[in-house]
């Protein structure tokens, strides 16, 4: 990384130049695949990045650095977490490196601005950022994503706050901002549709060192949903339990992250959240994925961590079916939709028409076991689509989730 | 009713973290006229070594008031080096000062990132203050009572030191007007290094007393260095008394503001800086700066 940026410095002048010519570049035969990776890796949202890392240099290893008889260059650029720097760093991967596929980037703010940049220079992007409407009412054509959208994870966990354990009023909490707005619409229009109620919907600001103003609000319910992300799930649960809060709390993907798991303490205890990866699935394909992220890094690998190296098999997968040529671009991206795999470490995974994962979620409840923090699977909903079980037309018919949709049935 | 009363309670004890985050803040600023912006890596640098120290370090492990204390004089030498080394090259140069002191702040935060990680580290409330107190309906963490009162004794010896001590005099002196006080023989640099370093030492008190209520994790001296900021320029430089009372005020505004404003939580908290800044430039305590 630091070899790359100072070659980067030395030939700043030459790019500049070779970018605004935009030299027609024509692979030498037998050269490098070029895969990008987008991610996080200073401030607030670096634990997530560090993670989305690691998970793809997990599967290169694994791979030997080669996908379909080529051989894989690897080139990582951290954005910083900000808009501006995805774009800037989506740049200099298409333009400078000229990479085949981008992976990442993190935050859905990211995306969002780098999306048309990315439609417009053709190249293939498979993030975990859960803006939903990219694969739903402004669908990008070169975008896949292998995780979920927002809500993904909230339809089957509403149905089973409503159905299995039988909750009736739920108040939410989430960060005020799109991410938040979708998981819980998802989770509201389900839960709703299964005879639940919502009671009230709490929106903190991303920082919000002291949760208690909000935690005095929750009451006249019988759980709690939250959305949180970054290291925001382990503030609120250390401060939801200190005020002797005993109401069910059920989450996402972000909320109950297994690699979350070892900075929590016993206030995650009882916690069910549902998730498109977990670490107790036992497929061969989970436990070599699990043995080489706690050998290499001695940590385990969470929603983060999964979600790149699913990315990566499907990126081989897509490249293995047009013959190790990605030059044509729409037939590698058509190749990337149709990838459809058995053995992945979230499960069984393929694609919808507009480019989002179909694959099973996992609602886990939180335990202790052994000394150690566990996420146990009580419920797998087999092969969820972002729409769940709601026809897609009446689906993307209405607006899309957001922080008064759908509005507050009072 | 409860809510209301809760959210009482709640504001004195966010105000009681916050006077042990600005008191600091405030005297570097009032005395040596430093916008010292790294004042919350300070803060976050504490929490993350009384985190370590705490959990265990190299098979010692230390009991969390002993952490406390020992990374406070940790981050106090610390302060007193960025002081000695750097801050003192530049006397009177506000913009290179807040330049200097932004940059050391994001070498803080990267350094931190690699030696902690990204993941957030939680420290376990010291288990004698563990759980929550019943007032009538009214159920209290009882750490966060502590707090309250640990703040207080925090002021009663900072205003001891300050009005009681020939080295507080000496500080008063240094604010009220440097070039006299060294032209009455007060080695006012000398007196920079010491405050620097004890304002630092505050912040890393304050930060690992704030980790079992806001834990650490990247960012956490970027969260906090703005709620230092307002504090200070709402009560006044240089003054104890401004940054209780602005602590108290910020912590009233921050609950209330987030609880029943949440859209305008930022607008409501910044407003009042805005008007002093306006109406009041030296804040509610602070001296006219000559």
């Amino acid at each position: 990384m630091a070899m790359h940026r100072r070659t980067l410095l030395k030939s700043l002048g030459i790019s500049a130049a070779l970018a605004t010519v935009k030299a027609p570049y024509v692979h030498a035969q037998g050269a490098a695949f070029k895969l990008g990776l987008l991610t996080v890796k200073t401030g607030p949202l670096a634990q997530g990045g560090i993670q989305m890392e690691q998970g793809t240099v997990t599967y290169l290893k694994e791979k030997n650095y080669t996908f379909a008889g080529r051989k894989v260059e690897f080139i990582s650029a951290d954005t910083g977490g900000n808009p501006a720097g995805a774009k800037t760093k989506a740049q200099e991967l298409v333009e400078r490196e000229h990479v085949d596929v981008i992976l990442g980037p993190l935050a859905a703010f990211e995306l969002l601005a780098i999306t048309d940049y990315i439609a417009q220079a053709k190249t293939p992007l498979l993030s975990l950022a859960a803006a939903e409407d990219l694969t739903q009412r402004r669908p990008n054509p070169y975008y896949l994503r292998a995780s979920a959208t927002s809500a993904q994870a909230m339809h089957p966990m509403a149905d089973y706050a409503a159905k299995e354990m039988k909750l009736k009023r739920i108040m939410t909490i989430s960060e005020d901002f799109a991410f938040g707005y979708e998981q819980m619409g998802g989770f509201q229009q389900t839960f709703e549709d299964n005879g639940g109620k919502i009671v009230k919907k709490l929106w903190p600001p991303i920082v919000t060192p002291d949760y208690t103003p909000y935690l005095a609000q929750i009451s006249d319910c019988d759980g709690v949903c939250q959305g949180f992300a970054g290291s925001n799930p382990l503030r609120f649960m250390k401060q939801y339990a200190d005020f002797g809060l005993k109401l069910p709390v059920v989450g996402g993907e972000t909320a109950g992250d297994d690699a979350l798991l070892r900075s929590l303490g016993d206030e995650a205890i009882g916690m069910y959240s549902c998730c498109p990866y977990t670490i107790d699935l036992d497929t061969d394909s989970n436990k070599r994925f699990i043995a080489a992220m706690q050998k290499d890094y001695g940590v385990d690998p969470g929603f983060y961590a999964a979600g790149l190296y699913v990315s990566c098999q499907v990126v081989e997968a897509g490249l293995q079916a047009t013959g190790g040529k990605p030059d044509d671009k729409q037939a590698f991206m058509k190749a990337l939709k149709s990838v459809s795999l058995a053995e992945t470490p979230r499960g069984p995974i393929k694609f919808d028409h507009f480019g989002n994962v179909i694959g099973d979620f996992y609602v886990r409840r939180c335990e202790r076991s052994g000394g150690k923090l566990v996420n146990k699977t009580v419920k797998t909903y087999k092969n969820v689509s972002q729409f769940w079980t709601y026809d897609e037309q009446k689906f993307l018919a209405q607006p899309v989730y957001s922080r008064d949709f759908p509005p507050l049935k009072n | 009713m409860t809510f209301w009363l809760l959210l009482t309670v709640n504001s004195i004890t966010f105000g009681g973290l916050l006077f042990l985050l600005s008191a600091g803040f405030s005297l570097i600023f009032g005395l040596m006229r430093i916008p010292n912006l790294t004042h919350g890596s300070l803060f976050m640098l504490g929490a993350y070594f009384g985190a370590t120290f705490a959990a265990g370090y190299a098979g010692i492990g230390l009991n969390f008031w002993v952490a406390a204390v020992v990374s406070a004089l940790l981050v106090a030498v610390f302060g007193g080096l960025i002081e000695r080394l750097l801050l003192r090259r530049l006397p009177g140069e506000q913009l290179a000062q807040v330049l200097v002191t932004l940059g050391i702040s994001f070498m803080i935060a990267d350094l931190c990132l690699m030696g902690w990680g990204g993941d957030p580290i939680s420290v376990a409330t010291p288990s004698w203050l563990a759980g929550f107190a019943r007032l009538g309906p009214l159920v209290f963490p009882i750490y966060r009572l502590a707090v309250i009162l640990l703040a207080i004794v925090v002021a009663i010896v900072l205003w001891l030191m300050l009005d009681r001590t020939r080295l507080g005099a000496m500080i008063r002196a240094g604010v009220d007007d440097p070039e006299m006080a060294r032209v009455v023989g007060i080695r006012v640099s000398g007196l920079f290094t010491i405050v620097f370093a004890l304002g630092a030492g505050l912040a890393g008190f304050a930060g690992m007393i704030g980790t079992p209520i806001l834990s650490v994790y990247p960012g956490l001296d970027q969260d906090m260095l703005p709620l230092a900021l307002v504090v200070v320029i709402l009560g006044g430089t240089g003054s104890l008394l401004g940054s209780f009372v602005g602590s108290m005020i910020i912590g009233l505004i921050y609950n209330f503001g987030q609880a029943l404003l949440p859209e305008l939580a930022y607008f409501v908290l910044f407003l009042p800086m805005l008007l002093v800044l306006v109406l009041l430039p030296q804040g509610l305590f602070g001296r006219q700066v000559p």
